[in-house]
């Protein structure tokens, strides 16, 4: 047993345990807490293969933003009326079918593209050579010049569809104030600096 | 499993030997980061500082944290008791981790690894984590708010601070910080990109909330912020997390921008100084200009914190990667190219 194997074990480990509380704590919060335990470890288990790009963006992406988002909503949540563990056993029999039906699809998958790692160059691919390269430049490389026209696509679904939920939400409500910066600064000349004499006061 | 043991006894014994030789400067550095930021916050009020234990009350900070020591931790009833001590053993945890890569001459590091500027920033977009689980658990009013105004504040400034980085990477071609630092030898950052020097500072002052954005803890309005309910050794850990992150915001201004070990000129008497003196020196001088904005600068109001970081630093350093890159990519600059 190697170290490698070892550290293999401990993280894939802690996945399945935290993936497991993730549904089976009463307290959501802890269930997103747990969910992010089980994120940090998937970008171990990254590491391992030497995807280290992959691991710190898993980490900077899914739990640094995503992740804090999901709990900052699940904290304002008022879960203690909202969460009902009493008949959690009625959701068993569709819980199982999904479970059974995954598992199908699973091992018909895997029956049918006879998993073998060696065989990978064979699947079509336009990936250039990338020995010597650091695995930053290896996916920069596919990301940004094999593949750059469904890059710029995706970005564009996302941009549209960040602006549509801005417009759906957006209300224009009558009566709030704002501050407006450029015009307080452009204030001068309505403003007097007066030297109020002690005991005098000053006229407005 | 024997066979494992004998194989790795000695890495591990090395790595925790090397573990200890980042940990006891740091611990140091924080207890004087602490004294300075007093003494100086002092002068510049014309008060004297700490200045009755030990000599010039240079050991001021070894007794407050022995006092810490000895106090009871109080457990809020009601409080989500084990969520509320992990958090603080979280933050100073992430914080110490995220030394693990800062080099501090050359070849002096622990873990020279490929993406060290990405896995810093990892490691810094964790440490919201412990102030959110602080600000829950507590389960009272004013910890929830400042946790609340810090995540938003530090999930804001982060995307600036990101932008900001990639402007530099764009300069150096590498996410090695090694690599970074040495590709400032002909000229330190800070000259060519000095927007993006200012950007980053300010942003490292929202980031470790240091005034003037220090509102998570605004005593004015929330106490003392998502730390209200803490006392004795989990405060210290806090504490402590706090301040190594801010050491390590001057470390990664010093790595970005103001050329590392390196020394200012490469002439004779200041290239025989070793690597780690200048290292040392440019880190005390980014957090003396730390020290010197919390004496004299006042507290931003929260609505002008997130207006400065989503519509004047965001688009000021979106501007910034795309006049860089056109720069560097129309006068055939750019590394690798």
């Amino acid at each position: 047993m190697t170290a490698q194997l070892l550290t293999f074990y401990l993280f894939s480990g802690v996945i399945l345990i935290s993936s497991l509380m993730v549904i089976s704590t009463k307290n959501p919060v802890h269930s997103v807490l747990f969910l992010i335990l089980s994120f940090l470890n998937a970008a171990g288990l990254f590491v391992i293969l030497h995807a280290e790009f992959l691991a710190m963006i898993l980490i900077i992406v899914y739990v640094g933003a995503v992740a804090v988002l999901f709990l900052f909503v699940v904290m304002m949540l008022d879960f203690k009326t909202s969460i009902n563990k009493d008949n959690i056993l009625q959701y068993i029999p569709i819980g199982i079918l999904i479970g059974v039906v995954f598992i199908a699809e699973l091992i018909i998958v895997l029956i049918n593209t006879k998993f073998d790692l060696t065989n990978i160059q064979v699947l079509p691919n336009p990936l250039s050579d990338f020995t010597g390269k650091s695995n930053t430049e290896a996916i920069g490389s596919v990301l940004y010049t094999d593949y750059i026209l469904y890059f710029q696509l995706s970005g564009v679904i996302l941009l549209v569809a960040m602006i549509g939920s801005i417009v759906l939400t957006l209300r224009e409500r009558e009566g709030v104030k704002r501050q407006v910066v450029s015009e307080q600064l452009q204030r001068q000349g309505k403003i007097d600096l007066v030297d109020v004499k002690p005991g005098k006061g000053v006229d407005i | 499993m024997i066979n494992l043991v004998q194989t790795y006894f000695i890495e591990v014994m090395t790595i925790i030997l090397y573990c200890l030789l980042i940990f006891v400067p740091l611990l140091l550095g924080v207890v004087m980061a602490l004294y300075a930021d007093r003494k100086i916050w002092a002068a510049v009020q014309k008060r004297r500082g700490p200045n009755v234990v030990g000599p010039y009350g240079l050991f001021q900070v070894p007794a407050d944290g022995l006092k810490f020591i000895f106090k009871e931790i109080i457990l809020p009833d009601g409080s989500d008791k084990t969520v509320f001590l992990i958090a603080p053993i979280i933050t100073l945890a992430l914080s110490i981790a995220a030394w693990a890569v800062v080099p501090v001459q050359a070849g002096v590091v622990l873990a020279n690894i490929n993406v060290g500027i990405l896995y810093i920033f990892a490691i810094s977009s964790l440490g919201v984590y412990g102030i959110l689980m602080a600000g829950w658990s507590s389960n009272s009013k004013y910890p929830f708010f400042g946790a609340l105004r810090s995540a938003a504040q530090m999930v804001s400034y982060e995307v600036s601070i990101g932008f900001v980085i990639i402007t530099v990477l764009l300069c150096v071609g590498s996410l090695n910080l090694t690599e970074i630092v040495m590709a400032q030898k002909t000229m330190w950052f800070f000259i060519p990109l000095f927007p993006m020097f200012i950007v980053f500072f300010i942003s490292a002052l929202a980031e470790t909330n240091r005034p003037p954005f220090d509102l998570p803890e605004a005593e004015s309005e929330l106490v003392a912020g998502y730390q209200t309910e803490y006392s004795g050794m989990p405060f210290v850990l806090f504490m402590f997390g706090e301040y190594i992150n801010i050491l390590l915001m001057c470390a990664m201004t010093t790595i970005l921008f103001l050329g590392g070990w390196l020394p200012p000129i490469d002439i004779y008497p200041l290239n025989a100084v070793p690597g780690f003196v200048w290292f040392l020196l440019k880190v005390t001088f980014v957090f003396y200009l730390f020290a010197m904005v919390k004496a004299f600068v006042p507290r931003y109001r929260y609505d002008q914190l997130m207006r400065l970081g989503w519509k004047v630093f965001l688009p000021l350093s979106l501007f910034a990667v795309v006049a860089t890159s056109s720069i560097l990519f129309f006068f055939n600059l750019a590394p690798g190219m």
